[in-house]
């Protein structure tokens, strides 16, 4: 390595930087476009910053098209569907990780079955069982099946989690007469803090971002999510592309800032699930 | 070690998996089990009880349709390459983030932006990209690098069509499959390395005498999920192609997508899911067989 320490040192960064290009162009192109007025949308050559810049976009995006109502929307699915991916795959893993019961084996297998099945396949028969309980074009329809198919891997990511703590504690509190549930609000879920922080991560960005499902379940036009909203400025508006990416990138805040906050957990969940060599 | 079942913690046991397996009884066991019913239907949506069975014609319609073959074919096409290129770039970015470089964490973040973007938006910015006229990759090939004569109409064609779709598909699965190459090559300890370049190994000796092999839980890992995730893609084909023209661009659930929700013939949808839903599930199994093998067999 030391040899030609520099000369490599040097192409490494050649070589990223020319990666740092391809990743940045798109992401710029999205940003300028955002506030150029509709008609430099497609003039040539683009410009690196658009002169006359303007925030019309935004000020369009967000005040047409029940804009506003759809980050509502999408607000509540994604908060409400975290807290209960959160609470109901929590429970589970503790089930998995720590409970004496017949089954369990059979159980855990039904569990995986969830990791391998593609959700898309699943669409059709969803949308039956979604009419037959009333949750057709109900913001419930889309969080119970987010929860649904977030909970496999959440599960198993988070079993892995207590699995690792150890079990000298609860023993201390078997002792002390503590029920499974005591164990469970009391020692094992405080002591998982990075673990269900990874969780919450996870089935945020799903639920905020996920498109089939509602645009399959959702049909009244006042309860859908963002990114239906933001696929259909594109067809309504045929050629508004500025529109498109101020809506786009003000619905990308929150996924950016949740990023920025817990960056060493996502390299962390990638560790968690149960990839290590 | 008293008898097993005095031990059984069976009351906390069921309120514990309650209310996860309830969810996963009526929203993914039973569909699951439904839709594969539906499948040998000629399936009346409105009055369920006067659907029609007609054992395999489903499956075979389908097999015979030269819409599906195409579909077929896309999605493989689609998927040999974009894996492909998604583990050669990522394996690069990770083996380039793992030295100790000034601005690692800037580059880590930065390549990591496509990823956290979503493939509603990422798809509309490419189609926006591919624009036929006044798009920036026209302008780039036609104006700047000269490399065309006259403006490419990428949505016009079925093959170019497919271009800004596997496009895509690299530029925003880079960054993932090198975050978890690097963490696969972090768990490889530095000791083994050195000690195979003392023994004056060279680069590629390394490569695939230390890395790939001490690598092969990260490798099975990420060829199965990025398989998985080829074979199921949906959005940027609904979005970027949206099957045109003349239905000749379709993956194989956007395929089932229309089936079922524009002609509302679920028997043909729930066929074509799961003929994928077989493949995947034998394909998976394959992999893992071949690549669970120890290094030393």
């Amino acid at each position: 390595m030391k040899r030609s320490g520099l000369t490599y040192r040097i192409i490494s960064y050649i070589i990223l930087l020319l990666g740092l290009g391809i990743v940045a162009v798109p992401i710029w192109y999205m940003v300028s476009t955002a506030f150029k007025p509709q008609t430099m949308v497609f003039e040539l050559p683009p410009q690196f910053w658009p002169n006359p810049s303007t925030l019309d976009n935004f000020v369009k995006a967000l005040t047409t098209d029940h804009f506003g109502l759809y980050a509502w929307n999408s607000i509540q699915v994604s908060v409400v569907s975290t807290l209960l991916t959160v609470l109901v795959s929590s429970m589970l893993a503790f089930a998995f990780a720590r409970l004496k019961f017949p089954g369990k084996e059979i159980l855990f297998y039904i569990l995986l079955l969830g990791m391998m099945v593609p959700p898309v396949m699943l669409i059709i028969p969803q949308f039956i069982v979604a009419h037959k309980l009333d949750l057709y074009n109900n913001l419930w329809g889309l969080i119970l099946v987010y929860v649904t198919m977030n909970i496999s891997m959440q599960t198993f990511l988070l079993r892995g989690v207590f699995e690792d703590i150890p079990r000298d504690l609860e023993e201390a509190a078997m002792i002390d007469g503590g029920s499974p549930f005591t164990i469970f609000r009391k020692i094992v879920l405080p002591l998982s803090g990075p673990g269900l922080s990874v969780v919450v991560i996870n089935s945020f960005l799903y639920s905020w971002e996920e498109y089939t499902w509602a645009n399959v379940n959702i049909g009244d036009s006042l309860n859908r999510t963002l990114p239906i909203g933001i696929a259909l400025f594109q067809t309504e508006h045929l050629t508004e592309w500025g529109q498109v990416f101020a809506a786009s990138l003000i619905a990308l805040i929150p996924v950016v800032v949740i990023f920025i906050l817990f960056q060493r957990y996502f390299v962390q969940g990638i560790s968690t699930t149960g990839i290590k060599g | 070690m008293r008898a097993k079942k005095a031990r059984y913690q069976i009351i906390p046991a069921i309120i514990f998996l309650l209310p996860g397996f309830a969810l996963l009884f009526v929203f993914f066991v039973g569909p699951l089990i439904y839709s594969f019913r539906i499948s040998f239907y000629d399936w009346n949506f409105a009055h369920a009880d006067r659907s029609v069975f007609v054992g395999f014609a489903n499956y075979i319609t389908q097999l015979k349709s030269e819409i599906f073959q195409r579909a077929v074919l896309n999605t493989a096409v689609y998927t040999v390459i974009t894996v492909a290129v998604k583990m050669v770039l990522g394996f690069a970015v990770a083996t380039l983030l793992n030295q100790k470089l000034r601005g690692r964490t800037f580059f880590r973040v930065a390549y990591y932006l496509p990823v956290i973007t979503s493939w509603v938006i990422v798809s509309l910015l490419f189609t926006y990209m591919f624009s036929g006229m006044g798009g920036l990759v026209n302008y780039l090939l036609k104006d700047m690098l000269h490399f065309i004569s006259k403006n490419i109409m990428w949505l016009a064609d079925d093959i170019l069509a497919l271009v800004p779709v596997v496009l895509v598909d690299i530029w925003k699965g880079v960054g993932w499959a090198a975050v978890i190459f690097l963490a696969g090559l972090q768990s490889i300890p530095v000791e083994m390395l050195e000690a195979a370049e003392v023994d004056g190994a060279n680069g590629w000796q390394r490569l695939t005498g230390v890395m790939v092999p001490m690598m092969r839980g990260t490798l099975v890992f990420l060829l199965v999920v990025l398989v998985l995730g080829g074979l199921n893609a949906y959005v940027p084909f609904q979005l970027i192609t949206r099957g045109n023209p003349m239905d000749q661009t379709h993956s194989i659930l956007t395929l089932m997508y229309r089936a079922t929700f524009s002609r509302m013939d679920f028997g043909s949808g729930t066929a074509i899911s799961y003929m994928l839903t077989i493949f995947v599930f034998l394909l998976s199994m394959v992999q893992l067989k071949l690549l669970r093998k120890p290094a030393g067999e």
